[in-house]
């Protein structure tokens, strides 16, 4: 029997489905998993194991490049820790959003560790894979068709956009796991997914009520966040199918209580609308939950309606190369240069393009930052005083490495000598700690897709691998 | 009255790329009334802090945790080139010095 079926016949008895207990291993593999909580939870025998792997939240490079945030030691330690929590209670491990991002370079480098750690454990299973890479001609042919609507401020998406994406993923909900699942998985490794469709998966298939099974995934997907004081350890839900049904949240780290204020605040995290949350299947609904304080540590929630779309959409992501970044980095501690940085570096940017104009033909952009003044926020009016100290930041994104640090180094020549009305320190605007001040930081890239798609054929966008392992 | 005298969590981040929020939780109700219905915190008052239009700028009050969410534009797509902060999460400065 597979390990769905398995689990079916668990939860099955003559008065109804059995509570479900799912643990959350981890809100983002890859950045350690807290193992004491981790292997109380696995001790409480859940009948699953989740954990997220990614989010757009670190930007396009990630998924522009290919390349995962998390270093790769710590990233194999943590799926070494979830696949022997789950093998050791032969109990199915979904893992979402593989590698960060998702993107097929990405879920190939996870599937590689996967491997690799299961012949270093002695490991034996069943693993599907599930891409998340969209076909760029339906994409294209959506766009033709009207089916590609823009989320929040970013313009309509593009052919052009799409052929300029190096990765280009679609979110996959609950459907795509479930199919991996009826093939026998007992390990799913999954591209780029939804945080809680790698919860919600299992309690669909088996008949749990969506409604609190989807809000307990949205609640239990970052760990222990949901808690106070919040934290990274793994945390056990467990759905309870009985009335319209219901679930409890309980951390793993005895320090970690919920209580429905914290639960419900958790609500607010990274959402644009607390009270609705969208998935390609449908739309949950939390503005009737309601929220219990069960003991000092645990809560339970109920309450939350899922409503089933009348249209399947997915979440596409593109991000696209826009050239190569190289930085001038620099310190400045003179009160008149300071007050004058605002004017001083688009005077030296008009230096600069003039003299390179006969060495770096092709185009390239500059952004300053003045750390001080307003390099983390954009400040309708300078400071009502200035800093004693401001760092500078001066960013080139060119077409080579070589023509961005070409453009940074004469920056760097020009500003630290740059006459400014009223300077009296001559010696020089700049402090460098050390030197070269120029440093290459590799190809830069933007989101060039943000978007919701209309699909019909689900299967078609989302395929499944399987091997046995 | 000042904002950071009676609210307890004052945070921005990123709803995905192309939306920043900001979320607001008080202590008590009184609290959560007393900002939820302050014009220093209506969309009009707020937008102009973050270069953006009224219309760009929802309020959404929430009751369950005594919280105030309010969703913007971003000006700028996050990461793309010319950011300030990728997260969104250092972009609540301006409410910790708001009068109510």
């Amino acid at each position: 029997m597979n390990a769905i079926g398995k689990l079916r016949t668990e939860v099955t008895t003559a008065n109804g489905l059995a509570p479900l207990r799912v643990l959350s291993a981890s809100g983002q593999l890859g950045y350690g998993v807290p193992e004491v909580a981790f292997n109380e939870g696995v001790k409480r025998k859940p009948h699953f194991i989740g954990c997220d792997m990614g989010s757009i939240d670190p930007g396009p490079y990630y998924l522009g490049s290919g390349n995962i945030a998390t270093s790769d030691a710590q990233t194999r330690g943590d799926l070494t820790t979830v696949l022997r929590g789950a093998r050791s209670i032969n109990v199915p491990l979904i893992i979402g959003t593989a590698g960060c991002a998702g993107a097929s370079p990405h879920l190939d480098a996870v599937l590689a560790m996967v491997r690799d750690i299961a012949r270093k454990e002695g490991l034996h299973f069943k693993l599907a894979s599930i891409r998340a890479d969209m076909p760029r001609d339906a994409v294209k042919s959506a766009i033709r068709g009207g089916k590609v609507k823009p989320l929040g401020a970013i313009p309509d998406l593009t052919e052009a956009d799409v052929d300029a994406s190096t990765q280009l993923v679609g979110q996959m909900g609950i459907e795509a796991f479930q199919r991996a699942l009826n093939a026998g998985a007992d390990v799913v490794i999954a591209g780029r997914a939804c945080d809680t469709a790698v919860y919600a998966a299992i309690p669909g298939m088996l008949g749990y009520p969506l409604g609190p099974a989807m809000h307990m995934a949205k609640i239990v997907e970052c760990a222990s966040l949901c808690t106070t004081p919040g934290g990274r350890d793994a945390l056990l839900g467990t759905l309870d199918a009985s009335g319209s049904g219901s679930f409890i949240v309980d951390s793993m780290n005895p320090i970690r209580n919920a209580s429905p204020m914290s639960v419900a605040a958790h609500s607010l995290y990274e959402q644009g609308d607390p009270y609705r949350v969208y998935e390609p299947e449908g739309t949950l609904h939390v503005d009737t939950a309601r929220y219990e304080q069960l003991d000092a540590h645990r809560c339970r929630m109920s309450g939350a309606r899922w409503e089933p779309a009348t249209q399947f959409t997915v979440k596409i992501e593109g991000a696209a190369k826009v050239g190569e970044r190289a930085l001038m980095l620099a310190g400045c501690a003179d009160p008149r240069a300071i007050a004058a940085m605002k004017e001083i570096l688009p005077a030296v940017e008009k230096t600069v393009r003039e003299l390179t104009a006969k060495t770096v033909t092709e185009k390239f952009e500059v952004y300053h930052r003045v750390y001080g003044i307003d390099g983390v926020f954009n400040w309708p009016s300078p400071p009502a005083t200035m800093p004693r100290e401001v760092f500078v930041m001066v960013e080139i994104i060119a077409q080579t490495a070589e023509a961005a640090k070409s453009v940074a180094t004469v920056f760097k020549q020009f500003l630290l000598h740059h006459g400014f009305p009223g300077r009296i320190s001559t010696g020089g605007n700049l402090a460098f700690p050390f030197t070269p001040p120029e440093v290459v930081t590799g190809p830069a890239y933007r989101f060039s897709a943000y978007h919701v798609m209309e699909a019909d054929d689900l299967p078609a966008l989302f395929p499944v691998s399987l091997e046995e392992i | 009255m000042k904002l950071i005298d009676i609210a307890r969590v004052i945070r921005s981040k990123n709803a995905g790329p192309t939306t920043l929020t900001l979320d607001l939780l008080f202590n008590d109700e009184a609290g959560y009334q007393l900002a939820l219905h302050s014009p220093a915190l209506q969309p009009a008052a707020i937008a102009p802090l973050y270069g953006l239009r009224a219309d760009q700028v929802e309020l959404i009050p929430y009751p369950p945790a005594m919280a105030i969410k309010i969703a913007m534009d971003r000006t700028i797509v996050a990461g793309n080139p010319g950011d300030r902060d990728v997260y969104g999460a250092q972009q609540h400065t301006p409410l910790l010095e708001l009068d109510l």
